[in-house]
Order: structure tokens, then sequence, then C-alpha cells
């Protein structure tokens, strides 16, 4: 019975007749418009009474070609004028959506105050957890230990393979390059000292976090993200228990205990791939390397790279919490709140980096 | 004229790792019935139209709409199959990244065929239909009353102007007033357009009001299928027990 939407132009009036429905008409929309635009704009005369079904969509595509009034010839059954009748009561004019484009220092002054909000938001969960913390002290018994404990395994044991993984590949890279470069000065023994500093002081540290939040980071941002998408944050408030003790601060917790042992994990194994290399490609002897790392490498920079790996660990966790808060109930917001975790917890990294860099220029360096 | 039923399901198995939900189901649903699908909490009303619109494989027995199998292998085909029906699930399943007003137009930019213009005015339609304001287009899921969720999720199920609408639930959430307009709305569409409706609900007056057809989920398949009348007058006990002491006044 569904037959396809035809209309017939006579002298003085227009015949519809079919079912003028949208799933009929989408096939031949164009040729369909390009009909009803052809009809003289005069006619008043339209006999709908042949045709077998109306939807809304065919209701307006009618309207918009009488130019927005029933025409007064109409001849239609009382459900067809019921469909047309309810296009008539919409308003005449119905205005778009306004998006005012940005324009260029609108979005830089946008940007900063963004990232104004996010510092200020940071410090007040900053303090927040002070807080926490304080509470805790004075009532032990309420400390989270079984989440704190599954964080430290989630973001610590877990991740223990694939950063071993990419240490070991960067340590035999760096030992490589530089042995090649060593060879030539007839400087083979200096790979110890290349290798120990930037490895335990600085690569280390900041390979660790960049994996770390990517993998922890963006996971923490995403869990609390879609408690806050599922209402489960409110749940726990309404239950009375505080969001900042049971969710946030574990994962912060979790984070800073993991990280730095992270940290000496990965530039031990990222070591022991330089030295492999170095066996193979300057013949240089496990035990030589190890007998003359600790001369070549001060005890402080092994502490350097620990408290880098703290550092790291909370400001990541505490940039995923941030951002994980911030989500709002949308998928949209969701991953925009990810990548800004991650990007942001990457860049403060490395900016934290820096600033070890400047206050430690003096300590644990080698005089030889 | 034989028209081919609009939904048919024969033998239909389904289980939940072991847990079986429907035993050799069978329904059929002619076009232009509007059928109440009753069953109690958790006996698998969802599931069955999850397996209607082909979100859920049965184990065993076979699912045709409009006389198609959904096994059938043309893309093409099921494409088109599945424009002819609009669901409206249970707790909305809005796109939270959308506004309501992208929402509802969001089925038919995908046509990729009509002008904005058209496209404003249908969504506009549509949300006049049911119940909501122009301005409320402007607003996020997140930002809905329950029952708006509910009211907007319709409209977007009727978007596309389904021949078949599957509501779950469609009432739930809504004060007297909205659901007497909900069964209105949904008649006038039945009578304008001869759609077939297939709806879960609770809701004694919404069943009175508008279906045509009752279908009994109970045992794990369809214990009874007919016009309404007819249904109440079966004797187990979930019929029984659904209908109690209203039985007469609806009847
Ligand atoms: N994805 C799933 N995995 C496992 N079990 C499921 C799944 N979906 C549904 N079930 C089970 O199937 C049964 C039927 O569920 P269904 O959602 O169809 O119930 P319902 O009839 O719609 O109930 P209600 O009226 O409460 O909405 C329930 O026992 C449920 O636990
Ligand atoms: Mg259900």
């Amino acid at each position: 019975m569904s037959e396809s939407p035809r209309l017939l132009v006579e002298p003085g009036r227009v015949k519809l007749s079919g079912s003028w429905t949208l799933a009929e008409m989408l096939p031949r929309l164009p040729a369909l418009q390009a009909e009803l635009a052809a009809c003289p704009s005069g006619i008043d005369h339209w006999d709908l009474s042949a045709v077998t079904r109306l939807d809304s969509a065919a209701a307006v595509l009618l309207w918009r070609t009488w130019g927005a009034r029933l025409p007064a010839g109409l001849v239609a059954g009382e459900l067809h004028r019921q469909a047309l009748q309810r296009v008539a009561e919409l308003p005449r004019e119905i205005p778009e959506q306004a998006r005012t484009p940005l324009r260029f220092p609108e979005l830089v002054g946008a940007l900063l105050l963004k990232a104004l909000v996010n510092l200020r938001g940071m410090i007040a969960l900053f303090g927040q957890l002070l807080l926490d913390v304080g509470y805790l002290i004075r009532h032990p018994q309420d400390v989270p230990w079984k989440e704190c404990w599954a964080n430290v395994y989630k973001a610590g044991a877990q991740a223990l393979a694939v950063t071993a993984m990419v240490g070991f590949l960067i340590g035999v890279t760096i030992s490589y390059l530089s042995a090649l470069q060593l060879k030539s000065f007839g400087a083979d023994l200096f790979i110890v000292n290349i290798l120990g500093i930037s490895i335990i002081r600085e690569l280390g540290p900041v390979l660790v976090a960049v994996l770390v939040a990517g993998r922890s980071g963006s996971a923490m941002t995403a869990q609390i993200g879609v408690m806050r998408v599922t209402e489960e944050i409110d749940v726990l408030s309404t239950m009375g228990i505080s969001r900042s003790i049971r969710v946030v601060l574990p994962k912060i917790f979790g984070l800073t205990v993991a990280m730095p042992l992270l940290v000496l994990w990965t530039s031990s194994v990222a070591l022991f791939g330089g030295m492999l290399a170095a066996l193979l490609q300057l013949d240089l002897s496990l035990i030589y390397f190890l007998d003359n790392l600790p001369r070549a490498v001060p005890v402080a920079n092994l502490i350097i790279g620990l408290s880098k790996g703290v550092v790291f660990g909370f400001v990541i966790a505490l940039v995923a919490c941030h951002f994980g808060l911030r989500v709002k109930p949308n998928t949209e917001s969701l991953s925009a709140n990810t990548t800004s975790a991650v990007v942001t917890a990457i860049t403060t990294v490395i900016l934290f980096d820096a600033i070890f860099a400047v206050f430690t220029r003096h300590i644990g360096v080698p005089q030889l | 004229m034989s028209q081919p039923p609009v939904i048919e399901l024969s033998g239909v198995c389904a289980s939940f790792r072991g847990r079986v939900v429907h035993r050799d189901l069978s329904l059929r649903v002619e076009e232009g019935q509007i059928v109440g699908l009753l069953g109690g909490s958790g006996s698998g009303k969802t599931t069955l139209l999850r397996e209607i619109l082909g979100l859920l494989r049965p184990d065993s027995g076979s699912v045709r709409l409009f006389g198609v199998d959904l096994n059938e292998p043309d893309v093409q085909l099921q494409r088109d199959l599945r424009r002819r029906l609009g669901m409206l699930f249970q707790h909305g399943a809005l796109f939270s990244a959308l506004s309501v007003f992208d929402n509802i137009a969001f089925p038919l930019r995908e046509l990729r065929c009509l002008d904005a213009d058209w496209i404003r005015r249908l969504v506009h339609l549509k949300l006049a239909m049911v119940g909501l304001e122009p301005m409320h287009g402007k607003l996020m899921p997140a930002e809905l009353s329950g029952g708006m969720v509910k009211r907007v999720a319709l409209a977007r199920a009727l978007a596309l102007e389904p021949e078949l609408l599957l509501l779950d639930e469609p009432t739930a959430g809504l004060d007297p007033d909205r659901s007497q307009n909900f069964v209105e709305l949904v008649g006038d569409l039945q009578r304008e357009l001869g759609l077939t409706v297939v709806m879960v609900t609770h809701d004694l007056h919404t069943l009175a009001g508008l279906a045509t057809h009752v279908a009994v989920l109970a045992d794990q398949h369809i214990i009874a299928f007919g016009p309404k009348a007819e249904v109440m007058t079966v004797d187990h006990p979930f019929v029984t027990g659904f209908f109690g002491a209203d039985r007469r006044k609806l009847l």
C-alpha cells in the first residue's frame, strides 16, 4: 500500500497522491523538491484527498512550498489537516542557534583564564588534601588503606613490564649512540659516567613520568570522570563518605608511593640495557661497569632521581584527579578532560624537571 | 493483499551466561497494531526489544521485521530497515555530548538530504509534539529532568518518522497530564501514519488508553497475545495479579 509520492499539476490546481512520508520521499527527494518549486505560485487549489499518508517531514515541505501559510483552497482529510496545522502553529521564523565566532584576543584571554582557573582548582585540591591528611592523622581508623594499596598495585606493580621494556630499549639506544662517539675520541671508559648520570638523574624519572602520565594519569581522570557522569560521586556524598578521602587521596597516595619505586626499577633496567650494549660495542665488562658506577655517579644523583619520582608522581596524580573532578556529565567533556589531564601532567612534569635542574645544579656532579 | 507482519519472532531462545531469559518465544505483530508488552520486572521485556532491534542476537530462532530476516547479510537492506524503526530506550540514552536540539537533529542530519531550515522546523515540531519549548533545545541532556529526558528521547525516536515504534516504558517518570498527552500523541500518529507500536509499560492508564493488543511475557515466553479485552480474561497468576481489581474498570 506504500506507493511513492506523486504530484500532478493541472491548470489552476495541484493534486497530490501517494504516501508522503520521509521514507517514501527520500529516494526521489531532489526531483520532488524541484517539481514543487516549479508549481506556479498563484495556485491556491491544493488537493490532498488522494494522499494516503502525510508525515511531519512532508508537512514541513509543503508548508515551505506554500510560503508559510495554508492555501485557501486546500482539500485535505481531517488527519492530514491536523499534521499541517501542527506545522502552522510553529513560530514563523525560527531563530537559528547563534554561535558567535571567537576572535583572536578573546581566544588568548579565554585560554589564559582557563589556565588560571585550573591552577586555582589544583591549589584548592592540594589544600583539601592537606586538610584531609590532617583529619586522617587525628582519625587514623578512617584511612582507606585498602584503596591506597590497591592504587599502589595498579599504578606500580602492573606497570613494571612496560616501564622495564621501554627503559631497557632506551638504555641500549643511548649506550650504543654514545659508544660510537666515545670510541672515536678513545674515551670508551666515560660511557659509565654518561649512562650513569643521564639515566639515574634525568632520563629514568622523566621517562617513567611520561609513561605513567599516559597510563595511570589518564585512567584516573577517566575513572573519576565516569563516576561524575553516572552520578556515583554524588552517591558517595549522600552516604556521608568524603569523595576526596575515598577517591582522590588513595590515588595520589598510590602514585606518590609507586613512582619512586618505578623510577628505581626503570633506571636499573635501563642501566642494565646500557651495560649490555657497552659490553657488545666497547667490550666493557659488566664487572668493570658496576665497579666504576659508584665512583662516576655520586649517590646524590640517585637521591635526586628518587625525589623527582616522588614529586612527579604527586603532580601527575594531582593533575589527573583535578581534571577528573572537572568532568561535566557528558562524553565530550570526559574525552576533553582526559586529554587535558595527560597533556598538562606531562607539561607540568617537564616544568618541575627544569626547576629541579636549576636548583640542584651544584649537587652530585662528579669532580674529575 | 498480504502484507508481511511487521514483527515476526519465532522460536526465539536467548540466555545470558547460561541463564535462560527467553525460551521458544514467538510473537507476531501486524501493521497498525499498538501492542502493550507486559511482564514482571526482569522478565526480559527490554531484552525482547533489543532482539527486535537486532542489538542482541538470539541463540536460536528467527527475527523478521517487515518480512526481512535480521540475519540477512545485505548491509544496505539492513540499514534501510533500521531507518524504518524508532526506539525509545528505557533510560533515554541521549547523546550526552549533544544538546537537546542536536540530539533530535542528529538522525535527520545523517540522512544528508535535508537542508538546515527543514531540519530546524522538524526538530521544533517534534519538540512541540512532546510538549517541550523551543528554548529547551539549547539544554544539554545532563541539565534535563528525568521526565524531560524521556520526552526528548521520544522526540528523537520520532525524528525519522518511523513506521515501527518501540517504546520501553515511555510514561514512567511522567506526570499524569504528560502521560495523557503522550497517549494522545501516539494515538494521533498511529491514525495519521498507520504506525505500528510495541510498548513496554506498567502503567494501566497508558495501556487502557492506547493499546489495541496486549502481549504478556512470563515464564520466558509470550503466554498470551491478543486484543486487550481478550488477554485480560486469561487465567495466569501474572495476568490476574497485574490487572487485579482494575480488570473491570478497564473493560
Ligand atoms: N547484558 C546482560 N548481561 C547479563 N544479563 C542480562 C543482561 N541484560 C539483561 N540481563 C538479564 O536478563 C533478564 C531480563 O532483563 P530485562 O532488562 O530484559 O528485564 P525487563 O523485563 O526489561 O525488566 P524491567 O521491567 O525491570 O526493565 C534480567 O534477569 C537481567 O538480569
Ligand atoms: Mg527493561
